[in-house]
Order: structure tokens, then C-alpha cells, then sequence
């Protein structure tokens, strides 16, 4: 079988793991790092295979596996490192047994993340062996190798993919496809070696620095690593994806290509170096290479042009040709103006909608969290205050009530795979210190955001088995809160009623607002609504809950400065919030 | 009516419109009908916030050898917008004497419904300014194949009639991405769509 298919990073990671035998893998849900795992499930439980509830775990399954002499694959995107840096740390130090493969996916201009980071600095600093695949091929052939070298040197290899090569498909060879017969290697109690107490971990740490010396002489020889000759004396070091825009914008020039980029072939790109007048390094993120590079005494060259932050594209590195070469900088033509943006928004019908309108209502400081529910900060509804990161809601939250914050009313607003997540340490937090702040947790059951994968609430595994399907309430109350609801989405009274009550009460309080996500379910109420344009007042009430079914109708005056609303029949699902709000008796059901 | 295909420079598609109007299937039977066509190919999208009514590309390369995968402005030879204002949002993308293919549909973002932004002026005016535009009428075609879901292989048949294809691959391309129960339906979109683009003048 040599037909080439197309595949994305993503796919080809999982293809990868099949082929070389992978025994475990275990992720958190992450654009854009999802679908590896969902690929992964696609193999039928070849690879024992499971959504874990945060990243930490993840790791810690695939440091246990590969201890155990199991092949494992972790996944996670950039953030999601940070969650699980604390058990890398170590394993670092007590290395791997069966191949460990850590694929971890920046995301360069934040397309879907709450910050960039470039986490090529933290396979640095955990001495980890890492890889840049620059296209789906690559990211095949790189997680096959990972597994091996990982084995051979007993290290944690990271495959760092960013947002364009595990959303880009390209087309790759998988060799035969079938799956190697991998036997888990045998396991060997060795306290010495497996058990990181100070007495031993000082051995480790030595160790580490002679692996690192090995892995450094591998890198040199590697075959991911290598110069491609050109013309002139301007010459170029590129990884990832970064390296495809050199080869598209400067197609003539000589370039040493970086695919095994912890530690980096220093002596080779050194060699490389020495017939050119200027060398410049193109690298998406921060300078990791050409730091490592300016520090080994090889001049490179820094341009003018800010390279360092958001993804790099053939434009800007046209651009850089502009500065580097003295041409002329290519003109494309100027983009429309003048026209309307379109954000995303929280769906009709979403569950998350009415609470966030009785939140601003009651004018509470709202401390918002990751998923679709931190759509609420945008206009109209605006009712958020803060988003961090995963789970921080809840601490940031007490943060503020120990602070002095002026508002009585404080919330945290977190859906239930982030409470999982890392919501759950928070609210105990919440309830041992005995902090008067209302957790509001957004229940709908499933991970939307990233595409509805199941969670430790949604009573199904990554393989639909059946799972108990944790009560977030009962968690709370299991944790010592004495005030808890758990109440439906769609009665806005009743929301304000226990909102209020929470929100005033002085004591820690849980409200568990629980509804299916409409997307997922595609759930539709018994009757869309319509507005009555005799009735409308154009006060705007309705315009306020940010309701994608909720359009402009007719305008009020002949000004034309105000409009009454209409409601689109093919977006309206009939969750009546529209209806609640409306003072005026203007919106009712249509059949 | 056909595109000159250079096979030493990649042939460049930017797909444009909003979440759920199918922009990703139709990228992904486009890439594979250029692999089945013997090229290299890149397809790449960026989605996340596609399905929560945000606006979403695609971009699909092929040709002797593809490096970037993203298209650099104003190199697109062909944009298919799934709508109008998407078609103008992104028109820059396009060379100068390339296509510009429009389902002739609007769907009004939030900003404009709720009376946030004003819509954008002389949207008739403006796309008429584009000499390569055709609008097309994707939806109507859809719904006279079967359903209006089909719209998108509307305008994957519409696109046929620019690029140098055998009816093979595109045949393919639509096995391989359409499952079987959809598939005759689709097959209709697409050759209702080439149609309605071959009369065009």
C-alpha cells in the first residue's frame, strides 16, 4: 500500500501511534489538538485510549504506561502543558521506558486559545527530546521516531505542532499502515531508578545532563536535520511551518532545515553557516533557535521586521525579503472597508444564554472561565468580568472577595468539563475556607467548545461506554457547601430568584444551571416565536439577550433610528427567553 | 472558460462564509479531486469558533510541489464565498483576473441584525466593482437537486467548469467524501452547479 492520502497533523499523529504500536493514549480536549484523540478512537480500541479530565492526568497516564513498559501518547494543547508541566518535570529525570510521545500544539495568533505562548522553551527546559513537523508527513514520520529514539535514550519526546500543520492536510505516505506487534517491555521494580525521592534524584539529575550530551550528538547526525544548498550568501534556519514560507518566499536561497529542534544541531547549522554573509533564523514563536544559535557564537541576524510574535505567513516573510534584499515590497490589493464584523456568538437556543442575562441584570461581578460560555463577555450581554484560564474562575473569584472587591455580588461562571477540569480544586477552596462567593457551573453536559466530546459529567467514555456520570451538586455538597440548586436554563424568574438569593447570601454557594447544548443535541423547543410588530415598542430588551434569531424588523420612527425586532423562523428554537424579556406582550409562539 | 493552470506555481482556492454552511466539506472534495488528479496538495482551515456563527476559510493549494500552506494575498486564483458579504470581505484575496464564485444568499451577521453595526453599503454596487465575480444561484440549484444542504457541491460543480479535472476525479472526490446515502443528491448539486456556470457569459 504507497497510495499517499490526506491527512492533517492531527490525523497522521494517530495513524502514527497505530502503526508503531502504541499501547496508551490519553488527552484533554484542546483546539487544536482535539481530533488526535478522536482518531485515535477511530483504531476500536487498538490503543487503549480514554479523554482524561485534565492534562496533569493525561501525563501521568502516559508516564505510568511508559513505566510500566507500555508505548504512550499523550496530547494537550499549549496551555495544557502548563497544566501537566509538574509530572514532566520528573519524568524527565526518571526517563522513559516504553516510548513516550508528548504532542503538544501551539497556536500562534491565539485563533482559539486564551494566549500564545511557545512551549518549544519548555522542552528546553525539561530537556525533553523535541520535534517540529513542518507538514502532515512529517509529523507521521517524527512520532514513528519518536517512539523509537525515546526507547533508545529513555527520554520524553514532544512533538510540537502549532495550529496550521494540525489543521493543514497534506498528503502522506503511512508505509504499509498496519500495525507493529510491539510487546510492553518487561517490567523491573528499580526504586532507584523508578522512585524520584532526593537520594536517588540527584543521580537522575546527573543522568539528564548525559542524556542531554547523547541527544545532542543525535541531533547532529539526524536526518530531520539537514542543509539544502542554494545561491547567494544570504542563508536561512527554519523549522516547522515557518520553514515552508522560506522555501515558498525565498525559493533560491540556501536553507538548514530543523526538525529535530531540542537540542539543536548546533556544530551542522555552525558548518552551514560559515560560507554565508548574513543567516537568518525563521521561527514561530519566540527566538528559541536562534538564541541557542547566537550563544554557541554563530552570528545571526536579527531583522527590523517583528517576526517574534503571531503566526508568521508568506506575506510577512515577503516582507522580510523587502528588508533583506532591498526589492521592492509586493502591494496586494487593500481589503474592503466599511464592512460589519461577525463574531461568534452564543447559539439560539444556547443554554448559557438566560443565566448570563440575569447575571448582568443583577449586576454581578462575573468571573468567566474557558469554553463557549466566555462568549458572554462580548456585546450586548457583556456580563463578564475577568477570564484567565482553565478553572481559574473560581480562585480568582475568592481573589477578589479577600481583596475588599466593592460588589457584594461576586460570581464565578464555569462549565462543567473545566469544573472537572481543574473547577473542582477551586470550589473546595470555596468551602474550606468558607468564602462567600456563588460558583455558578454551566451544565450542559458535554465539552462544546471544542467540539462535544464527552467529559466525567456526560456518563460517556471517548469510546461510548457507559460512565457514572459525576453530579457536579453532589460534588459541592461532598465538599461541605450547604447552599446548592441545581436549576433549569430556560426560567428566567426562577434563575433571578436563586441568583439573588446566592448572590446575597453571605456563605458559598453552588448553582448548577443544567441544560443540554443546542448544537449538540439539536434540541428545539415546541414552538417558535414571533414578534408582533403592533406591540413592539422598539425598547430594545430582547436585542440585549444577543440572540442570533433575533433580527431587526421594521424601523419604530421614520428617522429610521430605531427598529422593532423580528425573530428569523429558521434560527428561533423556542427557548422563550425572548418572550420573558419582552415587557410588552410582543413576543408569542407562532405554530 | 478555463483557468490557466501553471503546474510550476500552485494554483490557489480560498473558500469563504460562515459556520455550518458546509465551506469544509467543499475544501475537503476539491483537495482530494486535486489529488486524484496527480498533484500535491494542502488544505487548510482554521475552525474553533466555526460553529457558534463566526466566519471561516478555507484555502486549498495544488500543484507540482505546495510549501505554504497558507495563500498569500492576493494570489488566490479562485474564491468561493459562500455569501455575499463574505465575498467582500475577502475579495482581496483574489489576483488581478482571478475568480470570484458567490452563492448569491445573505446571511446577516449579529452585529448588523441586532443593530450594532450598520449593514455594509452598496453591497450590490461593490461586488458588481469585481470583473471575475459570478453570482450564482446556489441555494435555488440545491433545492432542485434535493435539498438546500447541497448547496455547497452547487458551487463545487460550479468550480469544475475553471479548473482542468477530469469528471473522474471529481466523480471520486465526492465518494470519498460523501457518504453513500447523501451521495446522489450531491452528485445532482454538482452537475446542476457546473451547468448554471457553463451558461454563464
Amino acid at each position: 500500500m504507497t497510495k499517499k492520502m490526506l491527512l492533517s497533523a492531527n490525523q497522521a499523529i494517530a495513524w502514527a501511534a497505530y502503526c508503531s504500536g502504541c499501547h496508551v493514549a490519553a488527552a484533554y480536549p484542546g483546539t487544536p489538538s482535539t481530533e488526535i484523540m478522536e482518531h485515535i478512537a477511530e483504531f476500536k480500541g487498538a490503543i487503549n485510549c480514554e479523554w482524561s479530565v485534565n492534562e496533569k492526568v493525561a501525563m501521568e497516564i502516559g508516564i505510568g504506561a511508559s513505566l510500566a513498559g507500555g508505548r504512550a501518547l499523550v496530547a494537550m494543547k499549549h496551555v495544557g502543558l502548563n497544566v501537566a508541566m509538574d509530572p514532566l518535570m520528573t519524568f524527565t529525570h526518571i526517563g522513559a521506558t516504553g516510548g513516550m510521545v508528548i504532542i503538544n500544539a501551539d497556536d500562534p495568533s491565539m485563533h482559539s486559545s486564551q494566549n500564545e505562548q511557545d512551549n518549544r522553551t519548555l522542552a528546553r527546559f525539561a530537556r525533553a527530546l523535541l520535534f517540529e513537523p513542518a507538514d502532515s508527513q512529517e509529523a507521521f514520520d517524527m512520532v514513528r521516531a519518536g517512539f523509537e529514539l525515546s526507547e533508545t535514550y529513555q527520554v520524553p519526546v514532544i512533538v510540537r505542532t502549532t495550529t496550521r500543520t494540525a489543521h493543514t492536510s497534506t498528503l502522506v505516505d503511512i508505509g504499509s499502515g498496519e500495525r507493529e506487534n510491539r510487546p510492553v517491555i518487561t517490567y523491573v521494580k528499580n526504586a532507584q531508578r523508578n522512585v524520584a525521592i532526593p537520594a536517588f534524584a540527584r543521580t537522575m539529575r546527573f543522568n539528564v545532563e548525559k542524556r542531554t550530551a547523547a541527544l545532542r550528538e543525535l541531533s547532529e547526525s539526524s536526518p530531520f536535520n539537514y542543509a539544502e544548498a542554494g545561491s547567494g550568501n544570504l542563508g536561512f534556519v527554519a523549522s516547522g511551518v515557518a520553514w515552508q514560507y522560506v522555501k515558498e518566499v525565498f525559493p533560491e536561497a540556501p536553507v538548514f532545515k530543523v526538525g529535530l529542534s531540542f537540542p539543536p544541531p548546533l556544530e551542522k547549522i555552525r558548518a552551514f553557516a560559515a560560507g554565508l554573509s548574513r543567516l537568518v533564523v525563521i521561527e514561530e514563536s519566540d527566538p528559541v533557535l536562534a538564541d541557542q544559535i547566537r550563544a554557541a557564537g554563530i552570528p545571526v541576524y536579527e531583522p527590523d521586521l517583528e517576526l517574534r510574535m503571531m503566526e508568521l505567513n508568506p506575506m510577512r516573510l515577503a516582507a522580510l525579503r523587502a528588508e533583506l534584499l532591498g526589492e521592492p515590497s509586493l502591494t496586494s490589493p487593500a481589503p474592503e472597508v466599511g464592512l460589519p464584523i461577525r463574531p461568534p456568538v452564543l447559539c439560539s437556543g444556547c443554554s448559557h444564554r438566560g443565566a448570563f442575562h440575569v447575571l448582568a441584570k443583577l449586576k454581578a461581578t462575573v468571573c468567566g472561565d474557558i469554553g463557549c460560555y466566555t462568549l458572554g463577555a462580548s456585546p450586548p450581554q457583556s456580563a463578564m468580568d475577568t477570564c484567565v484560564c482553565m478553572g481559574a474562575s473560581i480562585g480568582t473569584a475568592i481573589g477578589m472577595r479577600k481583596a475588599g472587591h466593592p460588589n457584594q455580588r461576586i460570581a464565578a461562571v464555569i462549565g462543567d468539563s473545566t469544573f472537572f477540569h481543574s473547577g473542582m480544586t477551586g470550589l473546595l477552596d470555596v468551602a474550606y475556607n468558607n468564602i462567600p462567593i456563588t460558583v455558578m457551573v454551566f451544565d450542559n453536559r458535554i465539552t462544546a467548545m471544542t467540539g462535544h466530546q464527552e467529559n466525567p459529567g456526560s456518563g460517556h467514555t471517548l469510546l461510548g461506554q457507559e460512565s457514572p456520570g459525576a453530579r457536579v451538586a453532589d460534588i459541592a455538597r461532598a465538599f461541605g457547601i450547604r447552599r446548592v440548586h441545581e436549576v433549569e436554563p430556560y426560567d428566567l424568574a426562577h434563575l433571578e430568584k436563586v441568583f439573588s438569593e446566592c448572590l446575597d447570601a453571605n456563605e458559598p454557594a453552588v448553582v448548577v444551571v443544567r441544560g443540554p447544548c443546542v448544537l449538540h443535541e439539536k434540541w428545539a423547543g415546541k414552538f417558535i416565536n414571533a414578534v408582533d410588530p403592533d406591540k413592539c415598542t422598539a425598547c430594545g430588551a430582547c436585542f440585549r439577550l444577543g440572540c442570533p434569531a433575533i433580527v431587526r424588523g421594521e424601523p419604530k420612527d421614520t428617522e429610521g433610528r430605531r427598529y422593532k425586532a423580528a425573530i428569523d423562523p429558521m434560527f428561533c428554537t423556542g427557548c422563550n427567553l425572548c418572550a420573558q424579556v419582552c415587557r410588552f406582550g410582543a413576543i408569542s409562539p407562532v405554530s | 472558460m478555463t483557468a490557466s493552470l501553471t503546474l510550476s506555481a500552485p494554483f490557489n482556492i480560498s473558500l469563504v462564509g460562515v459556520g455550518g454552511q458546509g465551506i469544509l466539506l467543499t475544501s475537503n472534495i476539491l483537495a482530494h479531486a486535486a489529488m486524484n488528479a496527480g498533484h500535491d496538495v494542502k488544505k487548510s482551515e482554521v475552525h474553533g469558533m466555526s460553529q457558534r456563527g463566526g466566519t471561516v476559510m478555507s484555502q486549498v493549494r495544488f500543484g507540482q510541489k505546495v510549501h505554504s500552506p497558507i495563500i498569500p494575498d492576493g494570489a488566490s486564483d479562485i474564491l468561493i464565498a459562500f455569501e455575499r458579504l463574505e465575498a467582500l470581505r475577502w475579495a482581496h484575496l483574489v489576483r488581478p483576473g482571478g475568480r470570484i464564485l458567490v452563492n448569491n444568499m445573505d446571511r446577516v451577521p449579529i452585529t448588523v441584525s441586532s443593530g450594532l453595526q450598520p449593514p455594509a453599503a452598496d453591497m450590490d454596487a461593490r461586488l458588481a466593482a469585481y470583473p471575475g465575480l459570478v453570482l450564482l444561484e446556489a441555494n435555488a440549484l440545491a433545492e432542485q437537486a434535493g435539498t438546500i444542504r447541497t448547496a455547497n457541491v452547487v458551487l463545487v460543480g460550479a468550480l469544475s467548469t475553471l479548473i482542468p479535472f477530469e469528471p473522474d476525479h471529481w466523480q471520486n472526490a465526492m465518494r470519498e467524501c460523501i457518504r453513500e446515502a447523501y451521495l446522489e443528491v450531491n452528485q445532482r448539486a454538482f452537475e446542476l452547479g457546473r451547468a448554471a456556470m457553463m451558461s454563464k457569459p
